[in-house]
């Protein structure tokens, strides 16, 4: 641990200010707030470990270290556990950054996927075509990073196939996806291959509807929810991290389960 | 030395005194020490984000500040607690420490334990040796940290680790075991450090080792 010695005379406060003002609003700026109270630590170890800006690098770097942990954790041919129908849950819950009632209405007309980077196909893909791919259904539990789970049923198209026929170069790192309202995603291509990895177009019996991310939601069973994007209006084959909604906030970028 | 000299006290010189706890129990004590308050006041802000009972923690306690900030803190005081962790058990088992000071427990003698301390005749002449009551509590929470580790990575990988998770009896009911396991901690943590305050040097005991 580096010694962080304070400038004489900077107030400790302002500079754990500075270190929030990477976050994007006043509730979350609370992210080293709660560190000032460990201030016992610092007689204890000797070092002040909780300064805000050495404290959020630190940080930072050993989320960026656990993400190689869990692509190494990753198992490519480890299914999440699917359930009984029985076992899904009434009124499977909307979550998102805003309100049920913000939900972006996508003109299912309309609606073209679009497609980028390192694909040798980017002809947008209409809803009618996407429709026509071959579907399964998958019965497994969404995990919240907050901590709740829910099980939910899905029905879509496997991801792995429609690159495949897309012509994306599965040897490049990532697919990031972004959607209508703008939020985004980035993930690895060892989980965009896995076979529960999915277009969905359907939840339960029903064409999916706006609460669940219409036309399109990305479902992966292998990673948090926040990695699950819904509302998909395009897809990225790349090579470069494109980041993401949450991930650019602080949540841990690789997020599987 | 300075912190050990201002701390000596009528029980003769330092040299004097039997040495109770070997320089690899000091350092894992102390590192375990951070590393469990950093696990628990970021815990709690995590909980905080789904509570599983009808409250929460005050952030004036907590870590992190919010969910990013604790779930970061929590995942990187988890690589210190479960790797000191390790070395603490394994040294802890191979020396035989813990077969020496920690086994047998008589329900008999715990019980005794307890009317001696409620009659104030408890003595704590001999720190080499615990008493059945301070044996249960140490393998009590050394038990809890078992568990609230492997529940903790049970919830942190409930997809690769499906085996895992099922054997706390699926995700929802491993979240229940890891608080559980948390407020076991928390509880020894309340009594240790109130004892450790009671008969200070214990705590000296454990700073220099004498």
């Amino acid at each position: 641990m580096r010694k962080f010695r304070l400038i004489p005379g900077v107030d400790k406060t302002l500079l754990i200010k500075d270190a929030a003002k990477l976050m994007p609003d006043p509730a979350r700026r609370q992210f080293l707030r709660g560190a000032a109270s460990l201030g016992a630590l610092t007689l204890l170890t000797g070092c002040d470990i909780v300064d805000g800006p050495t404290a959020e690098r630190v940080l930072r770097k050993i989320s960026e270290f656990n993400d190689g942990v869990q692509a190494a954790l990753f198992n490519p041919n480890t299914l999440a556990p699917t359930y009984p129908e029985s076992a899904i849950t009434p009124d499977f819950p909307f979550n998102a950054y805003y309100g049920e009632d913000e939900a972006p209405v996508v003109n299912g007309e309309t609606y073209k996927l679009e497609i980028g980077g390192l694909v040798e196909n980017k002809t947008p893909w209409t809803l009618e075509d996407l429709y026509k791919l071959p579907q399964e259904r998958q019965i497994t539990r969404h995990i919240c990073v907050e901590g709740w789970s829910a099980i939910g049923s899905w029905t879509g198209a496997r991801l792995s196939d429609f690159l495949k026929r897309i012509g994306a170069d599965t040897s490049a790192k990532y697919v990031w996806f972004r959607c209508a309202e703008g939020y985004s995603n980035t993930i690895d291509m060892p989980t965009a291959l896995h076979p529960q990895t999915q277009m969905t177009f359907k939840y339960g019996n029903e064409i999916l509807p706006v609460k669940y991310g219409y036309p399109m939601k990305i479902r992966i069973p292998t990673k948090l929810g926040f990695k699950n994007p819904k509302h998909v209006v395009s897809l990225h084959v790349t090579n470069k991290d494109m980041g993401g909604y949450w991930e650019d906030q602080g949540y841990n970028w690789f997020s599987g389960s | 030395m300075s912190v050990s000299a201002a701390i000596e006290t009528d029980a003769g010189t330092r040299r004097d005194r039997p040495l109770i706890h070997p320089r690899w129990v000091r350092i894992t004590h102390w590192i375990n020490a951070v590393a469990m308050v950093v696990m628990i006041m970021s815990g709690w802000q995590i909980y905080n984000a789904s509570p599983l009972f009808e409250f929460d923690f005050p952030r004036s306690i907590t870590l992190g500040g919010w969910l990013a900030g604790a779930l970061l803190w929590h995942f990187a005081a988890m690589w210190v607690l479960a790797i000191n962790g390790l070395i603490y058990l394994a040294l802890g088992i191979a020396g035989g420490r813990f077969r020496r000071k920690l086994i047998p427990i008589r329900i008999g003698d715990v019980f005794g334990t307890v009317r001696e301390a409620l009659t104030f005749r408890l003595s704590h002449d001999d720190l080499t040796r615990y008493n059945a009551v301070q044996k249960l509590m140490y393998v009590v929470v050394i038990l809890a940290g078992v568990v609230v580790v492997l529940s903790g990575i049970s919830i942190w990988k409930p997809v690769q680790l499906s085996w895992l998770t099922a054997l706390f009896g699926g995700y929802d009911a491993a979240r229940y075991v890891h608080f559980f396991a948390m407020a076991t901690i928390v509880g020894f943590l309340v009594v240790h450090v109130l004892l450790a305050l009671l008969v200070p040097k214990s705590l000296r005991a454990m700073i220099t080792g004498r």
